[in-house]
């Protein structure tokens, strides 16, 4: 039997890498790689031409208002091929300042402008930057559990109707008024976690490997589990300090 | 006026030494009273100083850069006004003033010497009129108190705007330095290190322009974004540097030559760290620009004691050396030290996430942990309030738990460390776990003295 290969491609490494998105890839890789799962890493460069297809899970990460700004007009012309990946089940995963941009309207350098409108949520400007440590609930496997990381974002973003990632135990989420925290439809979770995110949050990190495999290879997933206990104390670690 | 001032003076004066009475290093509370004293207090004093005012900049080796300019300028028998402990911001720069005065308020210095923080010298410049200001590189740091790196290049650049007469000496290997330089009327000077011929190629990431955003094209890289530079979009490139070093060797200590104008010196010292370059010769030149003369730099640098925690030596009884390594370029640079060592070391890395750490740790994940997997690590040792956070990265970098052993309690840590059967210990810590375990090692190296 051919072994199992899983496509990570990651948008931007070169323009969005302020929040270390790299430990975001790893998390994937490694844990693909300690089950015997091929992982191959593509990165998409500022000057490169964006092509997704062959790609299983979509990462895109979060910069500065000067290279979100680039990304944007880069993804602008891709937005119906990413349309059509996301509605068809493609796993994508849009951190930190990529998180308002799959919204209708997302906020660069204080202007408001069109983002690529995968999902119907919007952004707008804040009236303060929101930066520290948050802890969420969520139920986006299936099942209850935390999820930890870190914001740092003075947009402010709206879901309507959406299903959030999770409630907040701590930290101000997607607009520091209500207590969502992200965005999950279908198999795409946009949020502005970073920490990184994935590494902290195993079970996050293998629900989306578990989605890819599934809508790769069209059959119900189970992933051997092994030793987590480095993630778990650093995960319990966060939230029994920064839950009060 | 005059009595507000050496109020303040007094006030400050009388705070230095309650904190230090206290155990503190006493730099931010005596300054602030003395500001709510006398507001112009800082502006009183610093217009004192009889000839330059040197201010050092840039998000690493600030403090090593500016101690050593110091030393330079006071083996020419000048006296000087240095906040030497590495109180950079506004308060700390006061305090180093107020000391040097006396308690009528009048300053004896021929010169100033000043490390400032990058988000401070928008407020110092408002009170200091530096003559001279060198800035050593602009990495990535703290971002949730800096934010990213291109904002704290504004606010330098505001604040060289409050001091229209200074001159600069400059980084020119830093794109993100260099850029001082470009449109301005004002006299700049720059320092560049020429490629070895041995030089190992090193593949960055992606580096822009910091002017017109394009990706610059390097013809060789020393580290991070270090390096020969030029934009194709606009022209922005490397200048010929006014202090040219090259020849370096890195073998055993450092080594290199370097080339002002007609004079060509040769530098060798016994510390490690290619980061090291930069200090030094961006020091040596600050004080060959200030002083009008070269001090005798072998001498200096041969009696420079480095700052606590700067590759920092203990015996105890085997070579236990610590180094503060506080951001990713940091600490990418301690850990090519580490590598470049082929001894059998132990390693002890430690993190904690106070407010003058930085409180998010993310950076952790753009350190380079997997480069130490080319070097022979017998023991490793994780510490420090978010110790859990650096044993989940070291294990996606190739060290399983099995390999690790992490210690909440730093004396514990370095108990472990030391016990280890390495050849040497290296420490890599983070600003606030740097003092007390400096304090740690300095103890256990006098027990063990003593016992001996």
């Amino acid at each position: 039997m051919e072994p199992k290969k899983i496509v990570i491609g990651h948008l931007f490494p070169d323009l969005l890498n302020m929040y270390s998105d790299a430990g975001n890839i790893k998390a994937l890789q490694m844990r693909l790689l300690w089950r015997g799962i091929e992982a191959e890493v593509r990165s998409f460069y500022a000057d490169d031409e964006i092509d997704i297809s062959g790609v299983d899970i979509l990462f895109v990460g979060g910069g500065s208002d000067r290279e979100q700004r680039r990304v944007l007009d880069k993804l602008l012309p891709l937005r119906e091929k990413l349309l059509s990946y996301v509605e068809a089940g493609g796993v994508m995963l849009a951190v930190c300042g990529a998180y308002p941009m799959v919204g209708k309207t997302c906020v660069l350098s204080g202007e408001t402008v069109e983002g690529l409108g995968l999902v119907n949520i919007y952004s707008t400007a804040g009236e303060k930057r929101v930066i520290g440590n948050v802890v969420i609930e969520s139920s986006v496997t299936g099942e209850s559990m935390t999820i930890v990381g870190f914001e740092n974002h003075s947009s402010m973003t709206h879901l309507e109707d959406n299903t959030p990632l999770g409630r907040l135990l701590c930290g101000h989420g997607n607009n520091d008024a209500d207590d969502s925290c992200g965005i999950v439809y279908k198999n795409l979770i946009g949020t502005y976690l970073h920490g990184p995110l994935l590494p902290k949050n195993p079970k996050l990190t293998d629900y989306l490997i578990t989605k890819a495999l599934q809508k790769k290879y069209g059959e119900e997933v189970t992933l051997a589990p092994f030793c987590d206990k480095a993630e778990e104390t650093a995960h319990a670690y966060a939230v029994k300090r920064f839950v009060k | 006026m005059k009595l507000r001032l050496i109020l303040a003076v007094w006030a400050c004066k009388l705070g230095i030494i309650a904190s230090r009475l206290l155990g503190k290093k006493g730099t931010s509370m005596p300054g602030q009273i003395a500001f709510k004293i006398c507001p112009d207090v800082l502006k009183l004093l610093s217009a004192q100083v009889k000839k330059d005012i040197v201010v050092v900049c840039g998000t690493n080796g600030k403090t090593t850069t500016n101690n050593m300019l110091s030393a330079f300028v006071k083996s020419k028998g000048k006296t000087v006004v240095c906040n030497a402990l590495g109180a950079n911001m506004i308060w700390g720069v006061c305090c180093a003033f107020a000391e040097r005065s006396n308690l009528f308020g009048k300053l004896k210095a021929d010169y100033a010497c000043l490390e400032v923080d990058e988000a401070s010298c928008l407020k110092v410049f408002r009170h200091v009129k530096p003559t001279l200001v060198a800035i050593t590189n602009l990495f990535q740091d703290q971002l949730d108190r800096y934010g990213e790196v291109s904002l704290t290049a504004d606010l330098i650049k505001r604040a060289l705007e409050l001091a229209p007469e200074a001159s600069l000496l400059l980084n020119g290997d830093d794109p993100l330095v260099a850029q001082f330089g470009e449109n301005t009327q004002r006299t700049c000077y720059y320092m560049g290190v020429c490629a070895s011929e041995n030089q190992e190629e090193i593949e960055g990431a992606s580096q822009f322009c910091p002017l017109c955003g394009k990706t610059l094209h390097y013809d060789y890289r020393h580290y991070g974004q270090l390096g020969k530079f030029s934009c194709a979009g606009c022209g922005f490139a490397r200048k010929d540097p006014d202090f040219r070093v090259f020849d370096v060797n890195t073998e055993n200590g450092l080594s290199f030559s370097l080339k002002h104008g007609e004079s060509v010196k040769q530098f060798a010292v016994q510390y490690r760290g290619f980061y090291n370059i930069y200090n030094i010769v961006l020091s040596y030149a600050a004080s060959v620009l200030a002083l009008g003369e070269e001090p005798d730099h072998q001498a200096v640098l041969a009696a420079y004691q480095p700052q606590i925690g700067r590759m920092e030596e203990f015996f105890i009884p085997k070579k236990v050396i610590l180094n503060l390594a506080k951001n990713p370029a940091g600490f990418n640079q301690a850990i090519t030290t580490v590598v470049d060592d082929k001894a059998e070391k132990d390693l002890l890395l430690a993190l904690n996430d106070h407010e003058s750490d930085g409180m998010d740790i993310s950076w952790l994940w753009d350190v380079a942990f997997e480069k130490l997997m080319e070097t022979p690590v017998r023991k490793l040792v994780l510490t420090g309030i978010r110790a859990d956070e650096l044993s989940l990265r070291l294990k996606y970098a190739g060290f399983p738990e099995e390999r690790q052993e992490v210690y909440h309690d730093l004396k514990q840590a370095a108990q472990a460390l030391v016990s280890g059967d390495g050849d040497v210990a290296y420490a890599l810590v983070n600003y606030t776990v740097v003092f007390p375990m400096q304090a740690i090692l300095k103890e256990m190296e006098g027990e063990q003295n003593h016992g001996a």
